[in-house]
């Protein structure tokens, strides 16, 4: 029973980072750039589902505020920050840009909502799930968790095999110069991968801290970078990758702490993560694109 | 394109050498200010006020501020004025030490810091090297104070270890104890080292002890779990208070009833915004101070700082203040003068602090030679949404 237990613990931590994990991946298959503020971007729509259920207004309403709120966030980060550097010689440049963005987003939190941790309402009433006569408990928010997952996977896929817009992005994916030349418009497809991206981690950050009820301006750092792991895990670039990625992260890291230390966790789940490219460079789920010369 | 070079070098070398010279004449200006005919003592203070553990800081800070003003209404430490100035280290050893470097241009005198276990290893050394006298509010680690210019207010990690198993032991708190602690911070590693040991001493067995990471701090269902399963009938929490309320939530959600038994770390927790106090009915922490207490002091203190600050202290806040008066009886039993230098205020304060005994708002406390606090530990319990002292 511990290792069912353990098992559902892992799928819904596994599930957040999945999230997070989903928008690096989208931003990197497209516009080629680790997004770095990512992870900040979730603390900020955590802060804002926070403060409007503070202000009186309905979960689900302040769920779509906070994503309208992260949605332009990311498009004007794009804007502001990433395009110019878009065309610059070295990649690092941007890279570094997204660092900065990063500090920036944390430091204007630390600002207006202060460093203090701020509890986050509990306001995910689905019942726990108890099983095999209450040793089993599954939480509400794990099955939310779980559940909302599966339906972004389902309709991301979907979004970008079968859409036109979709389509475009994967053309943009495969080779910029090309797909303008089809009649793409590439700055609108790279800033709508950032909308998509954002409103992912507007919904990651509810998850995110409904699953962990704290909020500081730092909460999105860490889970950002584990997240982050979990796509390169799966394969960067690939959408059911990251999903895998972020769920099998989860796993280990919680049957790390289970069965060998909790100590060492950290340890065993990066030590997994280099195997896994030694073996697979490209991570579980991704392609191995040729250059030609 | 040669000429240009060496044109550039030597135009950097001049810069250079120009800093070099402004910067010594600012640091010999400052201190011959600080030594001559000055008026005021000049305490500074080092602690978080933002970042994650700013709770802890800001506290400190306004404790101080508090008592600094009560001294000056009441004319001050042997009749002269006092300065204090608190820098922000955001709980960073690195900058904890700018900060220090900060204040001695300042013309700092005597420092009250640092609020946090790790900055204030790093300053102490500095301060031991400069001899500037040092008295932590709440630094808890062991080497906080390795110096002779250094003493602490509050109890030592080894000590808070000792007195919880102590107290867990003597009052009959239970008997299995599950641990959780965090393994990156030295303050938590401290506690539970000494924890464990003393635990056989009173009958007590550790049946589960777990850590974690200031990287992995979100998730202690396997924690909680393996404690669960181990049987334990009391979880010994010696860490911070944001974890904390992680914790107690994912013990409700599991459904896991029993005893949380923490240090002072735990204090701060039902003032997190939002926090559901009802979590927190039942949980056990040692502190030196509960606002609630009904000494004369002690009520005095709170409604001061609720008129000043619109809150109610928690201990940090008592901290500092009481830091500041052990400050104002060392100086007043050693007669020491503004003018003095920063280190000849040392030498003097080291001697008379350990003839002092300080009435505080964190208990009668005395100081030996190694710069450790004696007082009596005590207890408290959060009975609905307050802290009751047992």
């Amino acid at each position: 029973m511990g290792f069912l237990s353990y098992l559902i613990n892992g799928i819904s931590l596994g599930s957040v980072y999945a999230i997070i994990a989903l928008g690096y991946t989208m931003v990197y298959g497209i516009a080629k750039m680790l997004n770095f503020a990512h992870g900040d971007v979730i603390m900020i729509g955590a802060y804002v589902v926070l403060t409007a259920i503070t202000g009186g207004i309905n979960p689900l309403v302040a769920v779509l505020i906070s994503m309208v709120v992260c949605t332009v966030l990311g498009m004007t980060i794009e804007k502001v920050a990433y395009k110019p550097l878009r065309n610059a010689a070295s990649p690092l440049a941007v890279l570094i840009t997204a660092i900065g963005i990063s500090y920036l987003l944390q430091n204007i939190a630390l600002i207006v909502f202060g460093a203090a941790p701020k509890s986050f309402p509990d306001f995910i009433k689905v019942p726990a799930l108890k099983l095999a006569g209450g040793e089993l408990v599954i939480s509400g928010v794990a099955m939310v968790t779980i559940g909302a997952c599966v339906v972004i996977v389902v309709a991301l896929t979907f979004f970008v095999n079968r859409t036109k817009q979709g389509r475009a992005m994967k053309a943009v994916s495969e080779d910029k110069g090309a797909a303008q030349l089809m009649g793409i418009n590439v700055n609108a497809t790279i800033s709508l991968t950032f909308a998509i991206g954002s409103a992912l981690a507007a919904i990651a950050g509810v998850l995110l801290c409904a699953a962990y009820p704290s909020v500081t301006p730092y909460t999105g750092a860490m889970p950002g970078i584990k997240a982050f792991t979990a796509a390169v895990f799966g394969g960067i670039g690939s959408i059911p990758g990251a999903m895998i990625g972020g769920i099998l992260l989860g796993v280990i890291e919680i049957f790390g702490k289970a069965y060998i230390s909790s100590q060492v966790a950290d340890a065993i789940v990066f030590s997994v993560l280099i195997i896994v490219l030694l073996v697979k460079p490209t991570g579980l789920f991704g392609k191995n694109i040729q250059e030609k010369v | 394109m040669k000429n240009k070079k060496r044109l550039l070098s030597a135009a950097l070398v001049a810069v250079m050498l120009v800093a070099v010279v402004a910067g010594c004449g600012k640091k010999d200006s400052g201190d011959s200010s600080s030594s001559e005919g000055s008026e005021t003592f000049k305490i500074g203070g080092i602690g978080p006020l933002t970042g994650p553990a700013a709770v802890y800081g800001i506290a400190v800070q306004n404790g101080a501020d508090l008592a600094v003003k009560e001294i000056n209404e009441a004319g001050g430490i042997n009749g002269k004025q006092v300065e204090f100035k608190m820098e922000d280290d955001t709980h960073d050893a690195e900058k904890a030490v700018n900060a220090y470097n900060t204040l001695k241009d300042w013309g700092m005198q005597m420092l009250m810091g640092t609020v946090t276990s790790d900055p204030c290893i790093a300053v102490e050394a500095e301060a031991e090297a400069d001899n500037m006298f040092l008295i932590t509010p709440s630094g808890t680690a062991v080497d906080c104070i390795k110096g002779g210019n250094a003493f602490r207010l509050c109890f030592s990690d080894p000590t808070q270890g000792i007195k919880a198993a102590e107290y867990i032991g003597e009052h009959g708190v239970g008997k299995k104890i599950g641990v959780i602690y965090d393994s990156s911070s030295s303050y938590s590693k401290g506690i539970y080292e000494n924890f464990a040991k003393e635990a056989d001493n009173h009958d007590l067995e550790v049946v589960a002890a777990e850590a974690f990471t200031a990287d992995s701090n979100k998730d202690f269902t396997v924690q909680l779990k393996k404690i669960k399963d181990a049987g334990a009938d009391v979880v010994f929490l010696p860490i911070y208070y944001d974890e904390t309320a992680l914790i107690l939530k994912q013990a409700k959600d599991m459904e896991f009833d029993t005893t949380f038994f923490g240090c002072d770390g735990l204090d701060g927790l039902l003032s997190v915004e939002g926090f559901d106090t009802s979590l927190a009915e039942g949980v056990m922490l040692l502190t030196p101070f509960a606002a609630n207490a009904e000494d004369e002091l002690t009520k005095k203190f709170v409604a001061d700082f609720d008129a000043a600050y619109s809150q109610t202290p928690i201990q940090f806040a008592a901290d500092g203040y009481d830091a500041i008066y052990a400050i104002k009886a060392a100086a007043e039993e050693g007669g020491i003068t503004p003018d003095m230098s920063a280190s000849d205020i040392c030498d003097a304060l080291v001697t008379s602090m350990t003839k002092i005994e300080l009435k505080g708002l964190t208990g009668t406390i005395s100081w030996a030679d190694d710069g450790e606090p004696d007082k009596e530990p005590k207890a408290a319990i959060i009975e609905g949404g307050e802290y009751v002292m047992k």
